[in-house]
């Protein structure tokens, strides 16, 4: 534990002494940033973004803020050692001349899996990267849809467009719910973010369609360090969904993104996600490091933010999507599915933040632990003085698949106000033989037996996703305990 | 009794262990085509071993003997290749498996077999259809088809959805592991009618049973009793009322 957290003191020694030179060559047409992070980088990013005055200062208020911060680690995680200025902190978009030509040149066992997973053709070879311009018809199907979003007056773009159109939005909304002195990964992240979402839904409005990332032609290779906001206005209603349908085999280890999301009053926000990073292989060399800051505030009376994410990919996933409800009566959700195979660890959960009367929130986590995973739950549930009547209902379950992998179950609770309420209940189980022994009698192949088994535990989470995405949530969860038992 | 019914279950010899433990000692038993068999026998003879190493339940190991099924050696099949070849297991303590829907998991069952036959897949409108049947006469209510596999279930209930099982698989060999066992008097006939809807010239059945009380309602063609792991006696209808009068150790005296 201590060892990485020396590693970091060094580099920040060597910062601060002024030792450390990279060799930063400010060349501006450039597409890719020598590995390495001062203020010329976080300047060079902003001025590459064009981005106003106050966008560029309150990057470099991070960038300071973050130089003072160790690197935390109190999560229930093994990390090897961050070099963080071994990282290229911006790089746009891959020419597709470097990308594979043709499916017949991209990996079959990439292919194998989106088979598997049931992904259309033509999506299949935009998600390997192939340089073939109309891979499909994305054009019209992103016209169509951004005609009948902005008919409703739904905001919908990429962060670093909503910077240039709608900079008072992102001045008065961005790092209000995450702020950048947050955490370690969170105020990295203010410093050198390069693109994300943007989403404000008008006053009275509900977003006609669900808004997924599927949609936003320039989802790919948007780098390690997202940015997202999504604003709900007054009375509105919006879904988003976020995921990658297959594994991308991302260069980058580090990835450290923020959502933020901010619901007005009634307003209504349900964010879903299906993260498929690569976990990987089945040694445990390579994968993503996910570090991710989700937090939504309830802000006005009688808001609604839902979280439900299945987490099957990345080497290790650092994770809690939280509620802030201060609005009376807000409403706080948190369905969670994390798996972890091979030798993936995840310590993933939520925080509810009760402030004001009679916020209720439910948070629902299935964990699964295969082969030498690590799988763990860490939650808060904190009931400010100000919590009248507030309530909060707690149910953690974990499976096990084998002997060799763990589950552990950190839940923090904070009572500050006596009307407020708190039910916890936990389980730990195995796949019994039983159950398997019951299928395979029936006729069922032990792999299609674990995975209904499997499926039935998260049924509770699934059927909070969106009719589609439940669909792939299951195969990928199918996809990523294959050989789990056998 | 006619010569030319097809054997479709034949044991012989069999030993069985558990956990180092013998349990089945020498085993023999023939069942053919269009008969019903019911093994009784004390608690601990060895009846739900039977049971569960003909359906071919990990747990056990068979030292010696043979089993073969239409023929062919059963024990070197899978457990799933046993089921769609046509035996099915009716279990003493049928598992819940929470969150697995009753007509998913049967439809699952029901596409294994078909598949491994060659056959398409069930359709699925169909299916439902047959399944309601089949509902009917183990008298369960539509709720049963949204809830979870055995998931909150009664005893009774569970015992009754082996049945349903059973007759949507239409297996060729059925083994029922007490499956009369914790049945008050209604449920036990709704599960005798489930079971005589199956029979027919060319199914058979194996009742693992303590009790005779099913047997006025499922009537034998043979019936045996097993002691300490081989089978110490076989007669008629008969010998279940003999035994239900005057208790198993008569036979346990007379087998040592």
């Amino acid at each position: 534990m201590s060892e990485p957290a020396n590693e970091s003191a060094r580099q920040l020694e060597g910062l601060l002494s002024g030792s450390y030179r990279h060799g930063f060559v400010t060349q501006i047409d450039s597409d890719t940033v020598p590995p390495g992070l001062d203020e010329d980088v976080v300047r060079l990013i902003s001025r590459k973004k064009q981005e106003p005055q106050f966008l560029t200062d309150w990057r470099l208020r991070a960038l300071k803020h973050w130089r003072s911060m160790p690197e935390p680690h109190w999560a229930h995680l093994k990390i090897a050692p961050i070099d963080y200025q071994a990282i290229s902190y911006y790089s746009a978009p891959k020419s597709k001349k470097d990308g594979p030509k043709s499916l017949a040149e991209v990996d079959p066992a990439l292919l194998a899996t989106y088979e598997k997973l049931g992904v259309p053709l033509h999506e299949r070879a935009r998600l390997a990267g192939v340089a073939v311009d109309a891979v499909f018809d994305s054009v019209s199907v992103a016209t169509t849809f951004k005609e009948r979003l902005a008919a409703a007056g739904v905001v919908f773009c990429p962060f670093s467009e909503a910077v240039r159109t709608h900079p008072h939005l992102i001045e008065q909304y961005l790092g209000s719910v995450v702020p950048y002195t947050d955490n370690f990964f969170a105020t990295l992240n203010s410093a050198v973010f390069t693109d994300g979402s943007f989403v404000y839904v008008p006053k009275g409005v509900r977003c006609p369609m669900e808004l997924s990332t599927y949609f936003r032609i320039n989802a790919l290779n948007t780098g390690q360090f997202e940015r997202t906001l999504i604003i709900a206005d007054e009375d509105s209603h919006v879904s988003y969904l976020e995921g990658c349908s297959a594994p991308m085999r991302d260069e980058n280890q580090l990835h450290a993104a923020v959502v933020e999301l901010v619901a007005l009053e009634n307003a209504y926000i349900k964010y879903s996600t299906v993260q498929n990073w690569y976990p990987g292989d089945a040694q445990g060399k390579g994968g993503i490091y996910n570090f991710v800051t989700k937090r939504g505030e309830c802000r006005g009376a009688r808001s609604h933010i839902s979280w439900t994410q299945v987490e099957t990919g990345s080497a290790i996933t650092w994770k809690y999507p939280s509620c802030v409800l201060r609005g009376a009566g807000s409403i706080g959700e948190f369905y969670s599915v994390a798996t972890v195979n091979n030798y993936q660890q995840a310590d993933t959960g939520t925080k509810m933040i009760h402030i004001g009367a009679d916020t209720r929130s439910t948070i629902i986590s299935k964990g699964i632990s295969a082969g030498h995973g690590q799988n763990t739950y860490r939650g808060l549930v904190k009931m400010l003085p100000s919590a009248h009547g507030a309530r909060n209902f707690t149910q953690c379950d974990s499976l096990l698949m084998g002997g060799e992998c763990g589950a552990h179950t950190f839940p923090y609770v904070e009572v500050k106000n006596p009307s407020a309420t708190v039910e916890h209940e936990a389980s730990t189980s195995k796949i019994s033989e039983e159950q398997l022994f019951y299928c395979l009698a029936r006729g069922i192949a032990a792999e299609d037996a674990v995975n209904m088994i499997v499926s039935g535990f998260c049924k509770s989470v699934f059927k909070e996703l969106p009719m589609e995405f439940a669909v792939e949530a299951q195969n990928l969860l199918a996809v990523s305990l294959e050989g789990a038992v056998g | 009794m006619s010569t030319a019914k097809e054997i479709l279950l034949q044991v012989q010899d069999l030993q069985v262990s558990v956990e180092g433990r013998k349990i089945l000692n020498g085993l023999n038993l023939t069942v053919a085509a269009g008969e019903v068999h019911a093994i009784m026998g004390p608690n601990g003879s060895g009846k739900s071993t039977l049971a569960n190493v003909l359906a071919g339940h990990p747990g056990y190991e068979v030292t010696a003997g043979s089993v073969t099924f239409r023929g062919e050696n059963l024990l070197e099949l899978a457990p799933e290749a046993r089921a769609r070849a046509g035996v099915f297991l009716g279990f003493q303590y049928p598992v819940e498996i929470p969150g697995v829907n009753n007509v998913y998991l049967l439809k699952a069952a029901v596409n294994a077999a078909r598949k491994a036959r060659g056959l398409e897949e069930v359709d699925a409108f169909d299916f439902l259809g047959m399944v309601r049947e089949k509902m009917k006469i183990m008298r369960m209510d539509d709720s049963f088809l949204s809830r979870g596999v055995n998931e909150g279930f009664s005893g009774g209930e569970k015992k009754r959805n082996e049945i349903l099982q059973m007759l949507v698989l239409e297996p060729a060999l059925a083994i029922l592991d007490e499956t009369d066992s914790g049945l008050d008097i209604d449920a036990l006939k709704i599960v005798a009618a489930g079971v005589n809807t199956l029979r027919s010239p060319e199914r058979a059945c194996v009742l693992v049973t303590h009790y005779q009380r099913l047997l006025d309602h499922v009537v034998p063609d043979v019936v045996h009793v097993l002691v300490r792991g081989r089978i110490a006696r076989s007669g008629d209808k008969a010998l279940a009322l003999e035994l239900e009068r005057r208790g198993y150790d008569w036979v346990a005296g007379e087998a040592a």
